[in-house]
C-alpha cells in the first residue's frame, strides 16, 4: 500500500495523543517529532518536512486545538489538511488542446518509467474515446523503440518511429504531421531518460519543446526517489517548465515522500500515479484521498470506484434479490469472492478501509492474502451442486471428502460452513430489517 | 588467466590513481592512459557527490567551533544525502563521542573523523567480486524496475571481455517489452554470446539453458539478467526464488554472486529492497547505479551499516567503461579530496 508505513506511524503517534483530554504545547511538539521522523523516513525532503511541521505546530499549538473538545482529532485534521495541500490540493487533469492534436511530452531520469507510462497513458486516453499516437523519441537506450512498439501493440495503439538515426527533434516534428494526417488527436512523445545535469541532453529537450510546442510536459518520477527528487524536479522545471508529474511504482512499499516534496518545491501538481505493472495500472492522482490514506482515515472513495468498475451490475441485482428471499447459496458466495478478487489484491483493498492500516502491522497479524480466498474457493469447488445449494446435507464423510478434494483440513471446511450459516442468518435479519448496514462486516470473519 | 585477478588488482590501481589524478593528463604511458581515463571518469562521477554532500560538509565545518548546533546541521546534511535517520544518528553519535574523547574543538577536525567513521562502516564488510574460483562463474543480477540491471550487465560484460574472459549473457527478463532486445543489442555491441528465449517464456527455463550452455561452451562468466520486480510482489519474488534454485541445481552450487542493483537516487526504500530481496535470494553484493547525477548515494551507507551487505560496483556514467569497483577506502578518499 502506498505510504503504508507513514500511515501507521502517524496513527501510532496520534494514538498517544488521543489518550488525553487536552493538548499542551509539549504534547504537540512530541507528536510532531514523530511526524518529522516518519516523514524523513518516507523520503520527504528535509526542508519540506521542516516547513510542514512548523506550519502544523503553528496551527496546532494555538487556540484552535487547546480549546477544542477533541484535540487529537483536531491535530489529525490539521495534519491532514496541510498534507493534502502539500500534495497538490485537488485533482488536476490533463489540459487538452482546443485544436488537436494535443502534444504530451514525457520526460525524466533513466529508469523512472517513461516508456511504460507512455503506453499506459495512451491506453487511458483510448478508453476515453481518443485516438492517441505514441512516438518513439528515445534513440539512445538499446531497444527503447522496440519496447514502445511492443507496448503499442499490446494496447492497440499506433506507434510512430523513425529508427535511431534521426534526431529526436525531427522525429517529434514528423510525428505531429503524421498525427495530423492520420487523425490522431493526442500525441505522446516518449523521450529518452536523461540526467537533469546533462546539458546537451537537456538542451535537446528544450529544442523539442520549442519545435513541437507541447501542451503538457509531464515529468515521470519514481516513487522510490529519495531526497534528490526535489533537485531533479527543480532542474527539469527550470529548464523546461513542467506541467505535471507522474509518480510511478507506487504499488511497492515505497512511502513516496517524493510526491510530498515535488509539489511544494516546483508548484507542479502530481497528475497520475502508476499503481501496477499491468497496462491499465495508471490512475489519476488524488492528493486528498492520499492524504486521508496516509493518516489511516481510509480511502473509501477509491474502494467504491474499484467496486463499481469490477462488479457486474446485473449479478449484483440478482444477488440482492436472493438475499431478500433468503436464497443465498454457497454458489453465490463463490461469485462474490470472485468479484472481490477482481477488485485487486486484498491487502491493497484492506489498506483503503478506515482504521485497517494498523491491522497490517499487528504481529503475526491479519493474514489477508489472496491465498486465503483461494482455499475458500477450493472448498466450495470441491462440493457437489447439491451441497452448494443445500449445505445442511454435508455430514462428516462429505466434509472429509471436501477437505481432501480441496487440499484443506476438515476444520477449514467446518469453519467455512459455520461462518456461511452465520452469514445467512445475518442476511435474513438484515433483509428483514430492510437495512444493509452490517452486510460488509460479515464478510470479514473469512479473512480472519 | 588475467581477468581473474582484475578485481583484486584494481584496488591498488585505484589508490595509486586517485592519489595522482592531477597529473594524469600528462602521463603518456600506453597502459596507464586507459586507466587514467578510467579514473578520470570515476573522479568526475564522484565529484558531484563530493560537491553535493562533502563540499557542503567542509564549508559547514570551516571556521566553526564544535557544539550541538553544528551537530544538528551536520545531521540535516546527512539526511539530505539519503543516509537515513538511523545511520545518521549512528554517525552523529560516533562523531560526538570521538570529539569528546579526542577533545576536538574546531569544526573542521570533525571532517577527518567523519571520513574515518564512514570508511570503517564500509570496510567492515568489504569484499571483491567472487568470480575467480569457479568456472563458469555465475552472476545473477536482480533489482526493482528501472534500477539499471540490463545496463549493468552490459557494462560488466564489456569489462570482463576486455580482460579476456569468455562471457555469456542470459536474457532472463522475459517480461518487460523489448528487454531481451535490449540485452541482445548490448551483446552484439560488445561481442559476447547470449542465451535468449521468447518474450513471455519461463525465466527459470532461460536460466537452466544458460547454465547448461555456459558449461558446454566453457564460458568463464555467465551474467544472468532478471526482470525488474518490486520487492513487495510475492508472486514475482517467488519466481525469482525459483530461478535461483534452478541455477543452483543445474550448477551444482549456488551462484557465485547475486547482485542487487540500486539506483543512486533511491531513498530509504532501498533498505526494504535489500531486506526483501535478501529473503528470497541471498544477496552477495550491491551495485549502485546512476551515481553521475546529483543524487548523493548516501543510502549505501545505510545499506552497509544496517544490513551489512557489501557494495561491490558503482555505475558512474553512460559509457561502456563506466562501471567501477566499489572500494571503500578510495571511495571515501575520493569523496573528501578536492
Amino acid at each position: 500500500m502506498p505510504f503504508g508505513n507513514l500511515a501507521s506511524r502517524l496513527q501510532e503517534t496520534f494514538k498517544k495523543l488521543s489518550g488525553r483530554g487536552k493538548l499542551s504545547e509539549k504534547d504537540v511538539t512530541a507528536a510532531l517529532r514523530e511526524v518529522r521522523l516518519a516523514l524523513l523516513e518516507a523520503d520527504v525532503n528535509y526542508k519540506v518536512v521542516k516547513t510542514f511541521t512548523d506550519k502544523v505546530k503553528e496551527r496546532a499549538v494555538g487556540h484552535e486545538v487547546l480549546s477544542s473538545l477533541s484535540p487529537a482529532q483536531q491535530v489529525i485534521k490539521i495534519v491532514n489538511e496541510e498534507l493534502t495541500e502539500l500534495m497538490g490540493g485537488t485533482l488536476s487533469k490533463i489540459t487538452l488542446a482546443s485544436k488537436p492534436p494535443t502534444v504530451i511530452m514525457m520526460v525524466g531520469l533513466q529508469g523512472a518509467g517513461k516508456t511504460t507510462t507512455s503506453g499506459k497513458l495512451a491506453l487511458l486516453f483510448k478508453k476515453q474515446g481518443h485516438r492517441p499516437l505514441l512516438v518513439a523519441a528515445d534513440i539512445y537506450r538499446p531497444a527503447a523503440i522496440k519496447q514502445l512498439e511492443v507496448l503499442g501493440e499490446q494496447v492497440g495503439i499506433p506507434v510512430f518511429s523513425m529508427g535511431d538515426t534521426h534526431s529526436p527533434v525531427d522525429i517529434a516534428n514528423a510525428a505531429i504531421s503524421h498525427a495530423n494526417s492520420h487523425g490522431n488527436d493526442i500525441v505522446i512523445l516518449d523521450t529518452a531518460g536523461r540526467l537533469h545535469i546533462d546539458e546537451d541532453l537537456m538542451e535537446e529537450l528544450v529544442q523539442i519543446k520549442e519545435k513541437t510546442k507541447p501542451h503538457e510536459i509531464l515529468l515521470v518520477v519514481d516513487a522510490m526517489t529519495g531526497q534528490d527528487a526535489v533537485n531533479v524536479a527543480e532542474a527539469f522545471n527550470e529548464q523546461l517548465g513542467i506541467d505535471g508529474v507522474v509518480l510511478t511504482k507506487l504499488d511497492g512499499d515505497a512511502r513516496g515522500g517524493a510526491a510530498l516534496s515535488i509539489k511544494t518545491v516546483t508548484n507542479t501538481p502530481i497528475k497520475f500515479a502508476g499503481i501496477s505493472e499491468k497496462l491499465d495500472g495508471l490512475e489519476p492522482f488524488h492528493p486528498d484521498r492520499m492524504a486521508r490514506r496516509i493518516l489511516g482515515m481510509g480511502d473509501i472513495l477509491s474502494l467504491i470506484e474499484k467496486a463499481e468498475a469490477s462488479m457486474d451490475e446485473k449479478k449484483a441485482k440478482e444477488l440482492a434479490e436472493k438475499i431478500k428471499r433468503a436464497e443465498f447459496t454457497l454458489e453465490d458466495f463463490k461469485d462474490q469472492l470472485q468479484q472481490i478478487k477482481n477488485m485487486g489484491p486484498l491487502d491493497q483493498l484492506i489498506g483503503m478501509l478506515p482504521g485497517m492500516g494498523q491491522l497490517k502491522n499487528l504481529k503475526g497479524g491479519l493474514a489477508v492474502d489472496d491465498s486465503h480466498l483461494k482455499s475458500i474457493e477450493a472448498i466450495i469447488n470441491s462440493m457437489t451442486v447439491e451441497e452448494r445449494q443445500n449445505p445442511s446435507i454435508i455430514g462428516g464423510s462429505r466434509r472429509r471428502r471436501i477437505a481432501q478434494g480441496s487440499g484443506t483440513r476438515v476444520q477449514d471446511v467446518n469453519r467455512l460452513l459455520k461462518q456461511f450459516e452465520q452469514m445467512r442468518q445475518m442476511m435474513k435479519q438484515v433483509s428483514g430489517m430492510g437495512k444493509g448496514k452490517k452486510k460488509g462486516r460479515n464478510m470479514l470473519p473469512f479473512f480472519r | 588467466m588475467g581477468w581473474r585477478n582484475i578485481f583484486r588488482r584494481r584496488k591498488d590501481d585505484e589508490i595509486k590513481n586517485t592519489t595522482d589524478t592531477l597529473s594524469t593528463e600528462t602521463v603518456s604511458t600506453e597502459n596507464t592512459e586507459t586507466k587514467n581515463n578510467f579514473f578520470q571518469r570515476l573522479k568526475s562521477g564522484l565529484s558531484k557527490t563530493r560537491q553535493g554532500l562533502f563540499g557542503k560538509v567542509e564549508s559547514l565545518l570551516t571556521g566553526r567551533t564544535i557544539d550541538e548546533e553544528l551537530f544538528e546541521e551536520l545531521e540535516d546534511l546527512l539526511i539530505q544525502a539519503d543516509v537515513g535517520f538511523e545511520t545518521t544518528m549512528y554517525l552523529i553519535d560516533e562523531l560526538r563521542e570521538r570529539a569528546k574523547r579526542d577533545k576536538l574543538k574546531e569544526g573542521i577536525q570533525l571532517k577527518e573523523t567523519l571520513e574515518q567513521v564512514i570508511v570503517s562502516i564500509f570496510s567492515e564488510n568489504a569484499a571483491p567480486l567472487a568470480i575467480g574460483d569457479n568456472s563458469p562463474a555465475v552472476i545473477m543480477v536482480v533489482g526493482v524496475n528501472g534500477a539499471g540491471k540490463t545496463t549493468t550487465i552490459g557494462k560488466l560484460g564489456y569489462r570482463l571481455k576486455q580482460e579476456q574472459a569468455k562471457v555469456l549473457f542470459a536474457a532472463g527478463d522475459t517480461f518487460r517489452a523489448a528487454a531481451i532486445e535490449q540485452l541482445e543489442t548490448w551483446a552484439t555491441r560488445i561481442g559476447v554470446d547470449i542465451i535468449a528465449h521468447k518474450e513471455g517464456s519461463d525465466p527459470a527455463a532461460v536460466a537452466f539453458d544458460a547454465v547448461a550452455a555456459a558449461k558446454a561452451r566453457k564460458a568463464d562468466v555467465l551474467l544472468l539478467d532478471t526482470a525488474g520486480r518490486l520487492q513487495t510482489k510475492k508472486n514475482l519474488m517467488a519466481e525469482l526464488g525459483k530461478v535461483y534454485r534452478v541455477v543452483s541445481k543445474e550448477l551444482g552450487r549456488e551462484p557465485d554472486e547475486v547482485l542487487l542493483v540500486i539506483d543512486a537516487t533511491t531513498g530509504q526504500n532501498a533498505l526494504s529492497q535489500a531486506r526483501l530481496f535478501n529473503e528470497v535470494v541471498p544477496l552477495t553484493g550491491i551495485v549502485l547505479t546512476k551515481l553521475d547525477g546529483t543524487a548523493k548515494g548516501g543510502i549505501i551507507l545505510a545499506l552497509s551499516h544496517e544490513l551489512k551487505i557489501p557494495v561491490k560496483l558503482v555505475g558512474v556514467g553512460e559509457q561502456n567503461e563506466d562501471l567501477q569497483d566499489f572500494d571503500p577506502e578510495s571511495f571515501a578518499t575520493a569523496l573528501f579530496s578536492d
